[in-house]
């Protein structure tokens, strides 16, 4: 019997649309010319990007397809915002900005590099679910502040962030606000307009567009210095011949994830609402991270944290079982470091260890998800019998987290003894 | 990317370590008990023997902590099964990285991990013993 495939890792990258892949061939052997070129070649080409880059204008309801900056994907969006913007006003406006603790690494590390040289940052923290209390965006923020950087939903624990709201604040201020929408795109109607920001960037390819294209919504207001040289591309603020098979996708992409909004939202936040019942029916000491399913929490994750056992054993098996999760977890990540947003939650060691993240798809089933509980319940037994924590546990010598007992000491206690350090 | 071709984070004895480990369990009544943490990644290995006439009988294993720590631990106690307690206190981590075929540098820690373990439960062993070695001396 072949075994079932669920990829359940939708926050990461997703598979390209089948109509969005058909727009892209012509564009690598029939219309490959660059934009650039003055020739019918180059001509052919530009009124196709025109088309993408409305497209993808209309879905986040831009006031001009001029100001969208394509860039090479998320990551490179959010580093020209941040350090494109604060290279352009540190004169005018000051060297401070305002970030959120629990940003995506390329919010965080393009903060940290202007921290070394000659910025000041704010990090403001998040409540217990990881939502950023607007009060202390607006208090952060001081007369040198330059920029406002949050996300409109946080990638690892699925927190929809009241951005409309910090927006009231910093435009009251005087501060531009730079939104991360990566996690967002595609998944909630994003209206940069509506919102009040000043800048806002995603990337297709969580959406069912093509890899290596990012988009930065720039309102005329917000100027941005380039940060990748050469000709005058994206109106000189991003050189390099457009990857224009990858925009054409992206177009298509957006058009559909426009059309579809409020099916592929219904189908994913009633899946999303299965898997959050089945698994808290079928496993006992099991946390979820962020909100609960609903107006809080974006419609297409599950962040969950299982006792006594860790991460990367979770997914292998899973994975092993034809099911494909990510995980927070430190032996995951490279650093061994666990995730700073289930740090800056302040998510017990024990649990952050135990982390895995389910995020669902349009082309996902109610059998994936029925699947992937009978499955993941098994997968817990099984690394939960391997598990000396379990064995401590059922004996008293630690507590749960969870649902605490009252017997025995905490899991970080027990890791510190036994460490002869902190476990972190 | 070849359609027939699985891709597995680790390789074969790694992986086979990890779905099938040996010597998943407590010893029943063991001589001595190992539990050791790795404040680097937060894995918890706890490793127990049973000794007869110098020798590591039996050896089992219990871990918190990713496939390569399984692993680690389930080819660790696989080595020392009837050696010496002289020998299995020169046992390094390098062997269980040898037996598995190799580990992604950043989980090599994990075998550092069983060692300790190892060498923690043969402590304990010994601590238990009773102390005929001053009375010699």
């Amino acid at each position: 019997m072949d075994k079932r495939s669920v990829y359940l890792d939708h926050q990461t990258t997703t598979p390209v649309l089948e109509e969005a892949f058909q727009a892209m061939v012509p564009y690598f052997r029939e219309a490959y010319g660059s934009p650039s070129s003055l020739h019918r070649f180059g001509l052919q080409v530009r009124e196709g990007l025109k088309e993408a880059r409305q497209k993808i204008a209309q879905m986040i309801n831009a006031e001009s397809e001029e100001d969208l900056i394509f860039t090479s994907g998320g990551t490179e969006s959010a580093n020209l915002a941040i350090k494109g913007f604060a290279d352009a006003n540190v004169r005018t406006k000051g060297n401070h900005i305002v970030v959120s603790a629990i940003e995506h690494p390329a919010v965080m590390n393009s903060v940290e590099y202007l921290s070394k040289h000659g910025f000041e940052v704010t990090q403001v923290p998040v409540d217990i679910i990881g939502r950023i209390n607007p009060e202390d965006v607006g208090a952060a923020i001081t007369p040198k502040t330059a920029l406002v950087a949050v996300h409109l939903v946080n990638h690892d624990i699925g927190t929809i962030q009241p951005v409309k709201e910090i927006a009231k604040i910093t435009a009251e201020k005087g501060v531009a606000l730079y939104a991360d929408a990566q996690a967002a795109a595609g998944w909630m109607p994003i209206d940069v307009r509506d919102l009040g920001v000043q800048l806002l960037s995603f990337s297709p390819h969580r959406f069912y567009g093509p890899k290596g294209i990012g988009v930065l919504y720039r309102s005329r207001k917000a100027r941005v210095t380039s940060h990748i040289h050469g000709g005058v591309q994206e109106g000189g603020r991003r050189a390099g011949t457009e990857n224009v098979p990858a925009i054409i996708g992206a177009g298509v992409a957006a058009e559909f994830a426009v059309r579809e909004m409020d099916q592929r939202v219904a189908h994913v936040a009633m899946l999303q609402k299965r898997l959050y019942d089945g698994l808290w029916k079928h496993v006992q000491y099991i946390k979820l991270n962020g909100p609960v399913p609903g107006p809080l929490r974006i419609c297409n994750t599950l962040n969950l944290s299982t006792e006594f056992i860790e991460g990367e054993g979770q997914l292998l098996l899973l994975d092993y079982q034809g099911i494909a999760v990510a995980s927070g977890s430190s032996c995951v990540s490279k650093s061994l470091k666990v995730s700073h947003v289930l740090s800056a939650i302040q998510l017990d060691h024990a649990l952050a260890q135990g982390n895995i993240i389910m995020s669902l798809g349009k082309d996902n089933t109610v059998e994936d998800v029925d699947y992937v509980v009978e499955t993941f319940a098994k997968i817990v037994v099984k690394l939960r019998n391997m598990s000396p924590m379990w064995k401590e546990f059922e004996e008293g010598v630690i507590d749960s987290v969870i649902a605490p007992t009252g017997r025995g000491k905490s899991f970080t206690q027990h890791a510190a003894d036994i460490s002869g350090k902190p476990a972190h | 990317m070849k359609e027939t071709k699985e891709y597995t984070l680790y390789n074969d004895t790694v992986m086979d370590h990890f779905l099938n480990p040996r010597n998943m369990g407590d010893v029943e009544q063991a001589d001595g008990v190992g539990e050791v943490g790795a404040a680097a990644c937060g894995d918890i290995m706890k490793i127990s023997l049973k000794i007869r006439d110098g020798k590591i009988e039996d050896a089992r294993f219990k871990t918190f902590g990713c496939g390569s720590a399984i692993a680690s631990s389930s080819m660790a106690t696989e080595l020392i099964k009837g050696r010496t307690l002289e020998e299995a206190k020169n046992f390094s981590n390098q062997e269980v990285v040898d037996a598995l075929g190799g580990l992604p540098p950043v989980k090599i820690h994990c075998s550092v991990l069983a060692e300790e373990a190892l060498k923690a439960a043969i402590e304990d062993y010994e601590a238990k013993q009773p102390k005929v070695a001053l009375a010699t001396a």
